[in-house]
This record gives structure tokens, C-alpha cells and sequence, in this order.
């Protein structure tokens, strides 16, 4: 190494010394919240539109009303490249941060959400999974730190059968028939399997399970087994680059694309538009209301976010993921609102927050406040009920765009309930957690 | 000056035997020892810069020790041995998996939950078994070939935890999270714990690794790598050298394995075991160095932390990057560096220090 190198090298430790401390004395009046994301990897096609509405929406708090209650958002990206190590070196990076701590963490995926389930125990950390995640973490009294809101994949699955059946006609006629399940395999694609096992007895239909391996490019050999076996239905839990693969490949072996139903991590533009006039037919569940389109929040972000260069979206702004990222964010954000109902206007801890999290109640009015009217509807949180609502439709795409053709579905409870207590009870007896008593107000 | 050993004299066998034969490097390694041991451990106890937050100790020293042990098990194979494995990221699965299910009990066979020790001592047992069922076409096949055929070992293994629900005791997304950490009776909760759990496994497992390559065995090893005909001649056994550093370096990986996923990840799925892990520990050992147990930590800690340096380092620079751009700089400069390394250093690290040991035995007069 020459003497030059030596120095530049030298220069730079010498800066992050300096550097060091001056970050950590950051401004008390502002919450910290991390944002994990990926913009690389084979599935930073979903990846970055979802981060550009979170990191747009936070903004817009910021621009427009100077914070959450006059407390401002400073927030964090890290790259985590959907990989569960990563995740966890993100998460410890920045857990600490911020006059407070993190607000709350938000993975967007699930096998990270999974590592971080007990950190986050530990931590006092809330940890928001909206429309994915553990499924039995629904049940708060065992997962007091979860908020899998607006749906969990069990609720997907209930939903996504129910559209099957409304199609063929009615319930009675799934007898017999056979429903294929193609799959991300991971923790993410295994969720909903329990559930459609459930349905599959009660219903009678025969479930056909066809998992494609990470990242999901190679996938002749699952949809040469649907060309054999011709199910009735196949329903398709990609993500990623799998998704736009999954509708190619049914193109290739002429599965009609209209029995194809994917669930809401597989119904974004960036899924359907490498596959061209192959997609058209695709159907998809939203997340809620709606997928992709402009509503109120989008006017304001143009007037107070992107008029002063400040947004980072580009094509995809109001697209189905971006708009996901933005309900998300605004979700934790009025989590934190509650907590400074109970707390005072100040930057909140984790554990404050989990609280706001949990007495959440966004009714519609103060959705149509927020400007998110016809993006979501109305979500009561209990410590019984994480999830908070689990009503969905289903879009199809139409070549350009994506077109609403369901009324709402709202997910069986009866169907997952018994999962869900089983399962977290489970987990409960093996991390020896006693679960809380939600009766007691807390 | 420093590394000057003149006077030292040896006196007896045992003091010729040691494993730091030079008085600077024991102490060294004490001090080592006693600040891993004793002052870290204090430092974390009372937050001490750099240890204000977790971060340091989880997302740094713990993968760090982890993955050193699990370098040094590579570096037996590939160094030592002269045998490509790309397979290292199975025995770590095979290692994370069986420590579990030993963990939680095996119901099938009427087998009690096993404390924690054990169960990661069969865990490693278990990898070691299934290593030498690997190992065994390296009995006929050489270099890129038998790295292939232990590719297939990657796959298959990828293949057996994602489908077999048996390992993932039913559950039903696959993911299976660690049983409670109590060691002898002791319940490992905080950070500092896990540290010291992963420094001892560490510590105990490179004086075993150090001790079996210098001595019978560990010279068969090298005398098969360098040249396995003449060591055959010379009436080493193929069969007995190979397996044996197949089952003792799939052991240390497999014990890596149950650490990284009960320590570091709590909660985990096959993909933390994936083909992109074997890699990269295949990548510590060469530029750390092949056949050098202190290259296995050096490689180990290059790999690890500069990927993470080269992330953080713009955010407390203060230069507004953004994630995305950061990323790719990252993979571009990481792999300008390992190039860089490679070519001005192609034995690793290790040699890096031997060289500078070497220039400070002479220093300040060298000639």
C-alpha cells in the first residue's frame, strides 16, 4: 500500500470518528423509524415501488405537517436484499437509533419477520407485517409485538376461495375439483398451505401443492405438472421476478390466465407487464379497497412532496405497490398518533408505541381525514385481533391496467380461527410465553 | 526488534512442541484470549464505546466468531486437505437442523429433548456423518470434479430441509425457531451470553483444529493435498486421510451451522444455508488464507465486515447516497478489493502476516 493510499485511508477512519458522534447527536424532537428495504436483488422489482411510498408518504408528515403531531420523522433505509441475515444486521444497525430507539420495524418479508419476531420480544420493539408475516401472530394476547394488519396469507387463502367458488357457481360445486397452490418456497409461500388444507376437507376439493425454488426463474417443470393435471383453479403465492415468470409460463403450456388467481403480493404492474398481452386475464387479490390509481394522499404528496422535488417515485407512483407502502406507512404512523394521545407529543419508545399500535382505530372518517378514502376500509385493532380487518377483492388485468372486478370479500373467521389459536398456542408452549389476558385493559 | 526470538532456547520437547513456538506470539495470543475473554465481556457489561448499543456485539462479533469457526472447518477440507467442497452451506444446515430436532426431541424414537450442548455436539456429529457420505466420491474424483459432486450435496440438502417436514417438526411455514438456549442449567438470553457461548465453541474448536494439523493426521492431510500419489507411496491411506478431513471439517461446520442458526438467527429457513453461504465461506478460506488457521479469523472478519464498512460508512460520512446506489457500490467495490487482494497476495491474509512478521523481526534494520 503506498504512502497516498495509507493517508486517504487514514483520512477516511479519521472522518467516520469525527462523523460518528455527531450522528448520534441527533435533534431530540424527532422518532426514529427504520425502513428495511430491497432495491436490488431478484426482488427489487416489488421491492422499490413499496419503499418509494413509505419513504414519500414519511416525507409528506414532514412537509406537510411538520411531523406527527410537531414531532418529526427521521427515518433510515437499509438495504436488505429480502435476505434474513441481512435483515437481522439491518435490524441491529438500527434498533438503537434515534432519541428513542426504532418506532417500529417493517421487514416486508416474511422470513425476516420471522427471525425478528423474538428480537423484537426481547427489544420491546413493535414490528408491523401488513399482509404478510406470521399468521397466527393475528392472536396478540401470544404475539403482543405483531401487527400483521389488514390480512394475514390465511385470510388470503379464505378470501382467494372464496372468488373460486363464487365463480364455479356456488360452494357445493368445489367437490371434486382440484385447486393447485404454486408457491414462492419459502416461509412466505408455505403460510398459506394450512388453511387451504382446511378448506380442502371442508369443501371437499383436492389440493395440488407446487412449490418453485428461490428466486422462482425456473418453473417449467411445476407448470408442466398443471398441463398434466389440469386443475380447476391455480391459485399463485409468488414474489418478485416468480410472479411475471408464473404468468409466462402459464402462457407457455396455455393455462388460461383467467384461473389463475394470485394473491396481493402477486397482483402489482412490475408482475403482469414483462409478460405482455400473456397477462391479460390474470387475476389477482387487492389488499383491501383498492390496488393501483390516484385518490386524495396522492394530491397532496404532488402539492407538498413532489412540487418541492422531494419525491423519489417515478413510473411506479400510484401503482399497486406504492400505494401498499403508503397505507403502510400511514398505519404505523397513526399508531404512533395514538400513542401520543396516552404519551404526550414527544418521540415515543417502542413499547409506547405498541400500545398506540394496539388501541388503534382508524374509522372511516378519519380515513377519508387522511385522504386514503377508497384505499382502505375502516381497521379496529384489539389485542385479540392484530389483523384488524381482512377484507379483500379481486382485480384483473385488462392488458394496461388493473380492473376491479369483485365486490368485497371479508375472510371466513370460523375457517381460520381454530388455526390460529392452535398455532400460537404452540408457539407460546415452545417460547414459554404466557399469553396476555385481553379482558384486563392494559 | 519486536519478533526478535534470540535467547528463547528450547530446552525440552514439550518446549519444542508448543504451538506458539515464539515467546511474542504466546503472549500475544494470551492477551488475545484475556481481552476476548475478559475485557470485552466487561466492556459490553458496562456499554462501553463501541459497545453503546448491540449493534457492534450482535451484527459484528457474534457473525464474526460464528463464522470463523465455520471457516476454520472449510479451511481443513480445502486448505489442509487440497479438497474443493462446495457443499460447506449444507453441513451448516445438516449442523442447525439436527441440533434442532435433537434440541426438541426426536418423538418418533421416544428421544427426550436434549440439553442444548448435546444437542449441538450430535448436530455437528450428524454433519460429520453425512460428510463422509459426500466424501466419498472424492475417493475417485479430483479438483473442479469433486467440487461438483459436493454442489450436489448443496442442493440435495437445500432440497431435503425445504421438503421434509419431518426436520421442521411440522411446522406449518417451514420456518423453525431454536429451543430455549440453557447451557449446564444457565439460560443465555443477552447479547453478551451469546458472545461468550460462541467465544468458548470457538476457542475450544481452533486449539482442537490447530493441534490435529500439526500433528500425524494433520500432516497426512497436507502431504494428500500436495501431492496424493507420493503420499499414498510414502503409505499414507487416501481413504482413511480424506474421510477423516471430510468428518472432522463437516464436524466444525455442522457445529457453525447449529450456532449461526440458535445464536445469531433464533428463527430460520433453508435459505440462510443456501448455495450463496457455502460460497462465501469458500471465499474466506482463499483469501484468508488456504491452509492457515489464522486465515480462516482474517478471512472471515474481511468478508463480513467489509461489506458492512462499505454500507455504513456513507451514511456516517454524511454523503447522501441512496440505499440503492450504496448497494451497488458496495458489490462493485468489494469485488475490486477481493480482485486487488488476489492478485498482489495470492496466499490470503495469512501470508500478508507472516511477511509482516517476518519485516518486524528485522525492523528498525533491515537489510
Amino acid at each position: 500500500m503506498s504512502m497516498k493510499a495509507l493517508k486517504l485511508a487514514l483520512a477516511a477512519v479519521g472522518g467516520m470518528v469525527i462523523a460518528s458522534p455527531m450522528a448520534l447527536a441527533q435533534a431530540p424532537n424527532e422518532q426514529f423509524i427504520p425502513l428495511l428495504s430491497y432495491r436490488t436483488g431478484a426482488y427489487a422489482v416489488n421491492g422499490i415501488p413499496w419503499a418509494n411510498g413509505v419513504s414519500d408518504y414519511f416525507n409528506l408528515i414532514n412537509e406537510r405537517d411538520g411531523g406527527i403531531n410537531g414531532v418529526r420523522i427521521a427515518f433510515e433505509e437499509c438495504e436488505t436484499g429480502y435476505a434474513t441475515d441481512k435483515g437481522v444486521e439491518c435490524y441491529e444497525r438500527l434498533k438503537g437509533k434515534g432519541a428513542t430507539g426504532a418506532a417500529f420495524f417493517n421487514p416486508l418479508s416474511t422470513g425476516i419477520t420471522f427471525a425478528l419476531t423474538e428480537k423484537t420480544l426481547a427489544d420491546k420493539i413493535p414490528i408491523i407485517t401488513m399482509g404478510y408475516g406470521r399468521a397466527d401472530s393475528k392472536n396478540g394476547a401470544v404475539f403482543a409485538w405483531n401487527f400483521p394488519f389488514l390480512g394475514t396469507y390465511w385470510s388470503g387463502a379464505d378470501i382467494a376461495m372464496q372468488h373460486v367458488a363464487k365463480e364455479m357457481g356456488g360452494e357445493d360445486k368445489l367437490k371434486g375439483k382440484k385447486i393447485a397452490i404454486v408457491y414462492h418456497d419459502s416461509p412466505y409461500g408455505k403460510e398459506p398451505i394450512p388453511t387451504l388444507q382446511v378448506l380442502a376437507k371442508k369443501f371437499g376439493f383436492t389440493l395440488m401443492e407446487l412449490p418453485v425454488t428461490h428466486p422462482g426463474v425456473e418453473q417449467k417443470s411445476t407448470w408442466l405438472q398443471i398441463r398434466q393435471n389440469r386443475p380447476d383453479y391455480v391459485l399463485l403465492w409468488g414474489w418478485g421476478v416468480m410472479n411475471g415468470t408464473s404468468v409466462k409460463e402459464a402462457a407457455a403450456v396455455a393455462y388460461p390466465r383467467d384461473k389463475v388467481i394470485g394473491v396481493w403480493w402477486s397482483g402489482a404492474e412490475p408482475d403482469v407487464a414483462p409478460a405482455g398481452d400473456q397477462a391479460i386475464g390474470y387475476k389477482a387479490l387487492t389488499l383491501g379497497e383498492s390496488g393501483a390509481g390516484e385518490y386524495a394522499v396522492h394530491a397532496a404528496l404532488k402539492q407538498h412532496v413532489y412540487a418541492k422535488g422531494k419525491g423519489i417515485a417515478k413510473d411506479d407512483f400510484a401503482q399497486v405497490l406504492y400505494n401498499r407502502g403508503m397505507i403502510n406507512a400511514m398505519l404505523g404512523i397513526e399508531g404512533i398518533r395514538k400513542a401520543m394521545t396516552r404519551y404526550g407529543n414527544k418521540p415515543l419508545t417502542g413499547e409506547q408505541i405498541r400500545w398506540g399500535l394496539e388501541n388503534l382505530d382508524l374509522t372511516a372518517e378519519r380515513i377519508k381525514e387522511l385522504g386514503f378514502a377508497g384505499m382502505l376500509t375502516p381497521v379496529k385493532i384489539t389485542c385479540n385481533d392484530h389483523e384488524g380487518a381482512r377484507s379483500a377483492r379481486v382485480q384483473q388485468w385488462d392488458g394496461k391496467q388493473w380492473k376491479m372486478i369483485s365486490d368485497m370479500y371479508t375472510a371466513r373467521q370460523e375457517n381460520t380461527e381454530p388455526l390460529v389459536k392452535e398455532v400460537s398456542a404452540k408457539y407460546a408452549e415452545e417460547k414459554k410465553i404466557t399469553a396476555r389476558d385481553c379482558s384486563k385493559p392494559d | 526488534m519486536l519478533y526478535r526470538e534470540t535467547g528463547q532456547f528450547k530446552t525440552s520437547y514439550a518446549n519444542d512442541m508448543v504451538i506458539f513456538p515464539i515467546r511474542q506470539d504466546r503472549i500475544g495470543v494470551y492477551l488475545l484470549l484475556g481481552f476476548a475473554f475478559i475485557v470485552l465481556p466487561l466492556m459490553m457489561a458496562f456499554h462501553v464505546a463501541p459497545f453503546r448499543t448491540d449493534y457492534f456485539l450482535l451484527a459484528i462479533l457474534l457473525p464474526f466468531l460464528i463464522l470463523s469457526l465455520a471457516a476454520i472447518g472449510v479451511n481443513i477440507l480445502v486448505g489442509y486437505c487440497g479438497q474443493i467442497s462446495l457443499g460447506s452451506g449444507a453441513f451448516m444446515a445438516i449442523g442447525a437442523y439436527m441440533a434442532y430436532k435433537f434440541g426438541t426431541g426426536i418423538s418418533e424414537i421416544g428421544l427426550p429433548p436434549m440439553p442444548i450442548v448435546i444437542a449441538i455436539l450430535l448436530g455437528g456429529l450428524s454433519a460429520a456423518f453425512f460428510g463422509v457420505l459426500f466424501g466419498l466420491p472424492s475417493l475417485r474424483i479430483k479438483g473442479l470434479y469433486l467440487a461438483v459432486a459436493t454442489l450436489a450435496a448443496q442442493f440435495f440438502f437445500d432440497w431435503v430441509f425445504l421438503r421434509v417436514k419431518w426436520f421442521t417438526n411440522y411446522a406449518p411455514s417451514g420456518s423453525v425457531s431454536a429451543p430455549e438456549l440453557k447451557f449446564f442449567g444457565y439460560l443465555i438470553a443477552t447479547p453478551v451470553e451469546k458472545y461468550m457461548v460462541a467465544l468458548s465453541f470457538l476457542t475450544l474448536f481452533a486449539l482442537v483444529a490447530k493441534n490435529l494439523v500439526r500433528g500425524n493426521i494433520g500432516r497426512q492431510w497436507m502431504a494428500i493435498r500436495d501431492m496424493d500419489i507420493a503420499a499414498e507411496l510414502m503409505g499414507i491411506r487416501p481413504l482413511v486421510a480424506k474421510l477423516s478431513a471430510f468428518a472432522v471439517s463437516s464436524f466444525i461446520i455442522g457445529i457453525a451451522g447449529a450456532l449461526w442458526a440458535f445464536l445469531r438467527l433464533g428463527t430460520w429457513e433453508p435459505l440462510a444455508f443456501d448455495i450463496n453461504r457455502s460460497l462465501e465461506l469458500l471465499f474466506m478460506v482463499i483469501i484468508g488464507g488456504l491452509g492457515s488457521i489464522l486465515g480462516s479469523f482474517l478471512g472471515a472478519a474481511f468478508i463480513l465486515m467489509l461489506p458492512i464498512f462499505l454500507t455504513v460508512l456513507p451514511a456516517e460520512l454524511g454523503v447522501p447516497i441512496t440505499t440503492e446506489t450504496v448497494s451497488h457500490l458496495q458489490n462493485v467495490i468489494f469485488g475490486a478489493m477481493i480482485c486487488f487482494i488476489l492478485i498482489k497476495e495470492p496466499l490470503g491474509f495469512a501470508r500478508l502476516w507472516q511477511i509482516g512478521k517476518e519485516k518486524l523481526r528485522m525492523w528498525p534494520f533491515p537489510y
